[in-house]
């Protein structure tokens, strides 16, 4: 099957098979690789990626359904000239990883939470983020760390 | 606080960035998962609907011929291999060979083009089997006409870690026996002011790193070369020269980053499957398992734990006295060692003057259980600090008091032979209590716990490394430790731009590939910062050494006139940096120095443990009489790590082992229902989330520089697990008057334990 559709801000053209998740043509097609995949069920969250804004498990979500929509991964955050997502940043400043394989999907669902709400409360983050398994932090880097990113993206909005 | 001053840290004891942070958030680090060889194939694994059987025929003619498919891999096409491996016991074939001895055990592998024809073809495999009778607790193990698991001899494996006989293979289904023995028990429990006694359970769990099991062989006549997401490439590649038969250089395991460990990835466990497809493959193969495949390879022993524990009429501890017996599953793994650990880890951290502790562990027809975070101190921590808790209540003391009194102070040998104790447990117990209000008024249905652990960590002290320092000044540090995500890429280059006087960000760091990097035993019982940190310490001072020679050579000076300063030397008024010191001896703005090192069991190591590893938590967390479900108000973790390399790395992994050990004590567990895990799959298994989070959380470190690591640094990452179960089960004593025996104290348990006591009016 002939998926076209927008990565991480550019058209793409693929060819797919009907069966295929947008995980398998990432990661084996596209060679995008910073999408992980772990449970293969909907459960934790490590291949979260955005699918027109909207948080979706690439484990399960056919490839095909993404036609002519936009696609956003870990690999689309980082500015061109390198300059980092305030959440990748706050991620790193308030250690919010250890083996980083829960990272991408993790950055991806609180990517999703502060364009939805930008200024979340520790509830609303808890509650957001529920999806999202991480078994190395205890969370509680990762709660920081999404207050941070709001808060940098606060300011960075009133400038 | 220690009374010694700490030195001015320039890098270490500071809270620098990860090393691997901006490629594990922007997506690029590399796992095994993102790896491809060209001409790769991908294997599929048939695994056992039985749980014991004999395999009475397997005809895999259908499969090979089917389109895609490069062959099939069975237990009869192992000739030419040793097929049975393990570390501590050579009883675990890289597929079932006559007869499986656990539901999910690999039967057979498909090697095929592409993962979904080689899982196609998995059905076209035609297996017969006889099935047998099958146990599946120690109790059942232990029946006299219970069928016996393992039929042959066992072969010892060299690298058991431990100094004790193998059990295993000698007509039963006992795997490991261990014991410690010292003062006279019976006669202090005659005279005992007061003893408890109770029957504890710690269950089957799942470490789940969100990584599965996955590994790339390539076999060709040049050796066997891996890459593996496994902890200990060194012990993998031991099993694997045995499997094919080769010397060491010939057999290769590179491990890139790792997707969680916990415990569950040390030692061998599909590395010699997949080389056995891709030795009849004769092309590279990648073995991906699912996470469900996962759960069928390996979990933590859970334990059955009869203790009792008695003090005299000053409330003091004088003896304690266990009988274990744990669930092995159908192959030793690690569980031999866990046997010993588990034994010796009932003790701690308290002086008691007579012991005597037995612990078995038998093999049953379930997944094999290994190593796990902790491995054996969390099953014995739940009924040792219970007990505290319940000895405190019996003699109306105050639960954290009498651990203070009781507990080991530092430079005590409170464990016959071993190293005298190296940590300060009244400070860890105080911060604990202070942390989470101890003596403040607790609402109704809340209750408080403080429990500590200390256990003989850092396994066995042999670490080799390799600190190369070039022309340019900056730094690339060789080792054998693997980057789990506790933080070893990051931990490691402080410590050689501390000791070299280089910036941090010029140290690179080069790790596990057996071919590459010198020799370590393992990446696991907290042992990495301690050992490979002190390795590298000495390897850049010996390299300091050797450019002090240099730059005696390049001045035409003596080399006692040398006089080296941070970051290079001086003699007089010339002073050079080592990126001077370099260029000019080689005449070349190029070349470097090499400083080695290795660490044995001598010296400051010398005596075992390696350190031991101490910590202490606080919980409060309320009931829901209606429910009985329990919620986390409050958490504290106090990490006794003598000086954190990395502080916010230490507090990292404090309150990741804090959560884990929280999982166990509130909802995880593996269910067997007969013959079949029932709850194998992550939406079965239940693992803290972001809602389970406790609403207040503090982390704090202990830092008195009294381990024999660099700087007075010891491990750390394992303990706070360790005593959170058991700190659970006595807050939810305190806040309602049942005491849980029974790990993990789900709603249902605590909701059932509240009704009994409404209807006795007494606890149970």
């Amino acid at each position: 099957m002939n998926l076209q559709f927008v990565l991480n801000g550019k058209p793409w053209r693929v060819e797919c098979e009907a069966q295929e998740t947008l995980a398998e043509v990432l990661r084996n097609t596209l060679n995008l690789n910073g999408t992980k995949v772990s449970c293969e069920v909907q459960v934790c969250g490590a291949c979260t990626v955005l699918v027109d804004g909207a948080p979706v498990s690439a484990c399960t979500y056919l490839a095909y359904e993404a036609r002519g929509k936009n696609v956003t991964t870990i690999e689309g955050l980082e500015k061109p000239d390198g300059t980092l997502d305030p959440l990748q940043q706050a991620f790193i400043d308030e250690f919010a990883f250890q083996c980083g394989f829960c990272t991408p999907g993790m950055i991806m669902s609180a990517k999703a939470l502060l364009d939805e709400n930008p200024a979340p409360t520790r509830a609303e983050i808890i509650h957001y983020m529920d999806g999202n398994i991480c078994r190395c932090t205890g969370y509680v880097p990762i709660v920081a760390a999404i207050q941070r990113a709001a808060q940098a993206m606060g300011k960075e909005t009133k400038k | 606080m220690s009374a010694e001053k700490k030195p001015d840290f320039h890098v270490v004891n500071h809270a620098v960035p990860r090393r691997d942070a901006r490629v594990k958030v922007t997506g690029k680090a590399q796992y095994v998962a993102d790896l491809k060889l060209i001409g790769m194939a991908y294997a599929k694994v048939l695994r056992s609907p039985y749980a014991h059987a004999k395999i009475l025929s397997i005809d895999a003619s259908r499969a090979t011929a089917h389109p895609g498919v490069y062959c099939v891999v069975t237990g009869n096409d192992l000739e030419g291999l040793n097929p049975y491996y393990g570390h501590a016991v050579k009883d675990h074939p890289l597929l079932a060979i006559d007869k499986v001895r656990y539901a999910g055990e690999a039967v057979a592998a498909v090697v095929a083009v592409d993962e979904r024809t080689a899982f196609e073809a998995l059905e076209l495999i035609d297996v017969k089997y006889e099935e047998l009778n099958a146990v599946f607790t120690p109790q059942e193990a232990m029946a006299e006409d219970a069928p016996l698991l393992h039929e042959k001899q066992f072969e010892a494996g060299a690298l058991r870690g431990f100094e004790g006989e193998v059990t295993a293979g000698k007509g039963s289904n006992i795997c490991q026996k261990h014991h410690i023995k010292w003062g006279n028990v019976e006669e202090a429990f005659k005279n005992a002011a007061a003893v408890v006694e109770g029957d504890y359970y710690f269950p089957m769990t799942y470490a789940y790193a969100m990584e599965a099991y996955v590994a790339i062989a390539d076999v060709t006549d040049q050796g066997v070369n891996i890459y593996s997401s496994a902890q200990h490439p060194f012990m993998v590649r031991h099993d694997l020269k045995s499997v094919f038969n080769l010397p060491v250089s010939k057999v290769r395991l590179i491990v890139p980053f790792v997707g969680g460990g916990y415990g569950s990835k040390s030692y061998t466990k599909i590395e010699p499957l997949v080389a056995a497809c891709s030795w009849k493959a004769k092309r590279p193969v990648k073995l991906q398992l699912t996470v469900e495949e996962a759960m069928l390879t390996t979990r933590s022993d859970d334990a059955y734990t009869w203790m009792r524990t008695a003090v005299d009429a000053n409330g003091k501890i004088i003896a304690r006295q266990a009988k274990i017996f744990m669930n092995t599953g159908a192959y030793a793994e690690n569980s031999p060692l866990v046997v010993e650990k588990s034994t010796n880890r009932c003790v701690g951290p308290y002086a008691i003057p007579n012991v005597l502790i037995e612990n078995c562990s038998l093999y049953t027809n379930t997944v094999p259980a290994s190593s796990y975070r902790g491995f054996g101190c969390a099953q014995v921590t739940l009924p040792g600090e219970s007990q505290i808790d319940e000895l405190a209540a019996k003699i109306g003391k105050d639960p954290y008091e009498f651990r203070l009194a009781n507990a080991a102070k530092p430079g005590e040998e409170f464990f016959p032979g071993m190293r005298p104790f190296d940590g300060t447990l009244k400070q860890d117990l105080d911060t604990a209590a202070r942390a989470i209000g101890w003596n403040t008024p607790l609402a109704k249905g809340h209750g408080r716990g403080v429990a500590c652990s200390g256990s003989d960590a850092g396994a066995y002290p042999l670490t080799s490394t390799v600190v190369r320092v070039h022309a340019d000044g900056s730094v690339t540090i060789m080792t054998g430790s693997t980057e789990l995500g506790q933080g070893s890429h990051t931990v490691l280059p402080q410590i050689a731009a501390e000791e070299l006087g280089v910036d941090f960000d010029k140290v690179n760091v080069v790790s596990s590939d057996t071919a590459i990097t010198p020799y370590d035993r393992s990446t696991g019982a907290s042992r990495t910062t301690t050992l490979m940190g002190s390795a590298v310490l000495e390897a850049s001072r010996e390299a300091i050494q050797q450019m002090v020679v240099m730059a005696a050579d390049v001045l035409k000076v003596k080399v006692e006139d040398i006089q080296t300063v941070r970051g290079g030397v001086r003699c007089g008024e010339a002073q050079l940096n080592w990126s001077e010191v370099i260029s000019k001896f080689y005449a070349l703005p190029d070349g470097e120095v090499i400083g080695r090192s290795y660490i044995r069991k001598s010296g400051r190591f010398s005596a075992l443990p390696v350190f031991w590893e101490a910590a202490a938590t606080g919980v409060e967390i309320s009931v829901d009489q209606e429910t009985g479900k329990i919620t986390m108000e409050k958490l504290a973790t106090v990490g006794d790590v003598g000086l954190a390399i990395n502080p916010a790395l230490a507090e990292g992994q404090d309150i990741g082992a804090a959560t884990m050990g929280m999982g166990i004590g509130l909802f995880e567990e593996l269910i067997y229902e007969g013959s079949q895990l029932v709850n194998g799959s992550i939406l079965d298994y239940r693992l803290p989330r972001f809602s389970d989070l406790p609403k207040e959380v503090e982390l704090h470190l202990v830092q008195n520089q009294d381990g024999v690591g660099p700087y007075g640094a010891k491990g750390g990452g394992e303990a706070s697990l360790n005593s959170m179960a058991a700190n659970i089960a006595n807050a939810v004593d305190r806040a309602t008057g049942v005491r849980i025996r029974h790990a993990p104290l789900t709603p249902e348990k605590v909701w059932r334990a509240l009704k009994d006591k409404n209807i006795q009016g007494s606890k149970v």
